[in-house]
């Protein structure tokens, strides 16, 4: 099975997804980040979705989970790329990603983790927004 | 325009979630859907395919090309005959789960779909029809 | 009632469709008038005589059910003459004369076949109703081809009512203006993602201060709009909310705790040229 390939760009790593991912592939890299940060002690992951036309409830759980896990291991995630019709999409399904940072590009997401910039540039935390029906939550782990 | 009016496909496997959500989106696209409804529907349709390959145990999903006049819609059932659910109606508030971190995503799917209907019965399998109009 | 396998209509329709169809014609041309120019004489011809063999065709099956499937292939001819007819500004009278005008030239072809008496008045019988029915599925399908191009109409007024401007490098402005309904907010908060993207802006300002009322639903939409461009990398800020909205949303229980509001434009420009790292100085002169 091919794995989506990591970049490690001096204490980031980078990853850009650009295909339809199947379950099993999600949780490879799953695995594969997490080791990787562990093994390098990355401080930043940005995850580049510019390219990924679809985000169900298994990819945003997936992704959910790399930011948990390279928290413990200390290290940020940024979210970067994500088409308007993918993040209508999750708010319908009720998915906000909690504890996911996001950026418009994988430049603004390379500056938010660095904490470049002057006072509040380009920093924006994404905190959950409470919508009229409750949360499926990405993050929990049962 | 698609080949035919309505196509049949498998659900054995991962790469079958993943067909169906190519074959989903090319239909969509030649419905004429606009790019946000085409994303809602290929995405309720992995998270329903991933529904009957995971809970159902495998089975399959009919596409169908609908019509009302000058409207065009999208209609989709998925088919298996795995364990059923117990209480369908639980099963559909939002935040259910059987367990594994998400549960059936049969809340949140059905947000993105304008017809939805789900018959299942324990020990008789799931049918779930969902559809979008354009 | 002539029984199913009996019905002499695509007999008829066969041996006689020449004349038929001229008589058809000539019968729409007639009604038709002073919208001749819509259409030349030849598209009419055309469609007319298509129209007849597919009727020759699905009548074989000798049904009366034109929703059942020998009569798909006359629905959807129906369906897209209806269509073409609309755009061209006919009336949905003047299209479904396109089908009730047929009557006259079968009709007198069954007179001048003769038979039984008994026998030919089972047959009108048998093509007026048919006729009928067509006629009648013509209607039904013009109008809901008309309602389709008006909400298309609609569509794309909303978008140009509703401009996205960029305030500066990063920063758009959205000012909606007049009563919002869930329909016109959706799309046009769509659109504003979109520009989101196009033209990479981090800040994103909703100025409501020409909106007189706002209701749970658009709300709502704000909401999911807000939370969208998050995930995207966005922030939104909400401006000109007026006593009367505030107070509307807090009676409707909406909460906009997590959201950022200002009361004027001007304030949400200077926080969003704060967000995205700049700040206004006054110009130094030089001597």
């Amino acid at each position: 099975m091919e794995r989506i390939p990591i970049l490690k760009m001096g204490d980031l790593l980078l990853v850009s997804i650009q295909v339809d991912m199947h379950d099993q592939l999600a949780l490879a890299l799953q695995d594969d980040l997490t080791d990787k940060i562990a093994k390098t002690g990355a401080h930043g992951v940005l995850i580049d979705i510019s390219a990924v036309e679809m985000v169900d409830s298994f990819i945003g759980r997936m992704i959910a989970n790399i930011a948990g896990m390279a928290r413990i291991l200390d290290a940020r995630t940024v979210l970067v790329g994500m088409q308007p019709a993918v993040a209508i999409t999750l708010v319908e399904l009720g998915l906000t990603l909690p504890g996911v940072r996001t950026a418009l590009d994988v430049e603004r997401g390379m500056a938010l983790l660095r904490g470049v910039g002057r006072r509040a540039s380009n920093v924006v935390e994404v905190e959950p927004v409470p919508l009229e029906t409750s949360d499926v939550d990405a993050g929990e782990q049962e | 325009m698609p080949a035919s009016r309505s196509e049949e496909l498998p659900l054995r496997a991962g790469a079958d979630v993943v067909k169906v959500r190519q074959v989903v989106r090319t239909w969509a696209a030649e419905i004429g859907f606009s790019l946000v409804d085409q994303t809602k529907l290929v995405t309720g349709a992995s998270e329903l395919a991933r529904n009957t390959l995971d809970h159902g145990r495998g089975g399959s999903v009919r596409l169908v090309m609908l019509e009302d006049g000058a409207r065009r819609g999208l209609g989709m059932t998925f088919e298996d005959s795995g364990p059923g659910i117990a209480d369908v109606n639980l099963a559909l508030t939002d935040g259910y789960t059987t367990g594994n971190g998400l549960g059936l995503g049969l809340s949140g799917t059905r947000r993105l779909m304008t017809e939805f209907r789900i018959d299942s019965q324990p020990g008789q399998g799931t049918r779930v029809y969902c559809a979008r109009w354009r | 009632m002539t029984p199913a396998s009996t019905t002499r209509l695509p007999e008829l329709l066969a041996r006689h469709e020449g004349p038929i169809l001229e008589r058809w014609v000539e019968e729409q041309l007639a009604t038709i008038g002073t919208k001749r120019g819509l259409m030349s004489d030849a598209e009419l011809r055309e469609q007319s005589r298509e129209f007849l063999a597919l009727v020759r065709q699905a009548a074989h099956s000798g049904g009366l059910e034109i929703e059942a499937a020998p009569w798909t292939a006359v629905r959807d001819f129906l369906g897209r003459i209806s269509a073409s007819r609309a755009v061209q500004g006919f009336s949905p009278a003047e299209t479904a004369m396109f089908v009730f005008s047929l009557k006259q030239p079968i009709f007198e072809q069954l007179r001048r076949d003769g038979g039984s008496g008994e026998g030919v008045f089972d047959e009108v019988w048998h093509t007026n109703v048919l006729i009928d029915r067509l006629g009648l599925y013509t209607t039904e399908v013009y109008q809901k081809g008309r309602e389709h191009v008006i909400l298309r109409q609609q569509e794309e007024m909303l978008e140009l009512s509703t401009p996205v401007v960029k305030l500066w490098d990063g920063v758009l402005a959205l000012p909606m203006i007049g009563t919002l309904d869930s329909a016109r907010t959706q799309i046009v908060m769509e659109a504003l993602l979109q520009r989101i993207v196009e033209t990479g802006a981090s800040v994103a300002i909703i100025d409501i201060t020409g909106v007189p009322t706002v209701d749970t639903l658009v709300a709502q939409h704000l909401l999911k709009t807000i939370t969208a461009a998050r995930l995207m990398g966005a922030d939104c800020i909400i401006s000109g909310i007026r006593p009367q909205i505030a107070s509307t949303i807090v009676h409707l229980g909406v909460d906009l705790s997590d959201v950022i509001t200002k009361a004027s434009l001007a304030d949400a420009f200077a926080l969003a040229l704060e967000r995205v790292g700049l700040a206004v100085g006054r110009a130094v002169q030089r001597r």
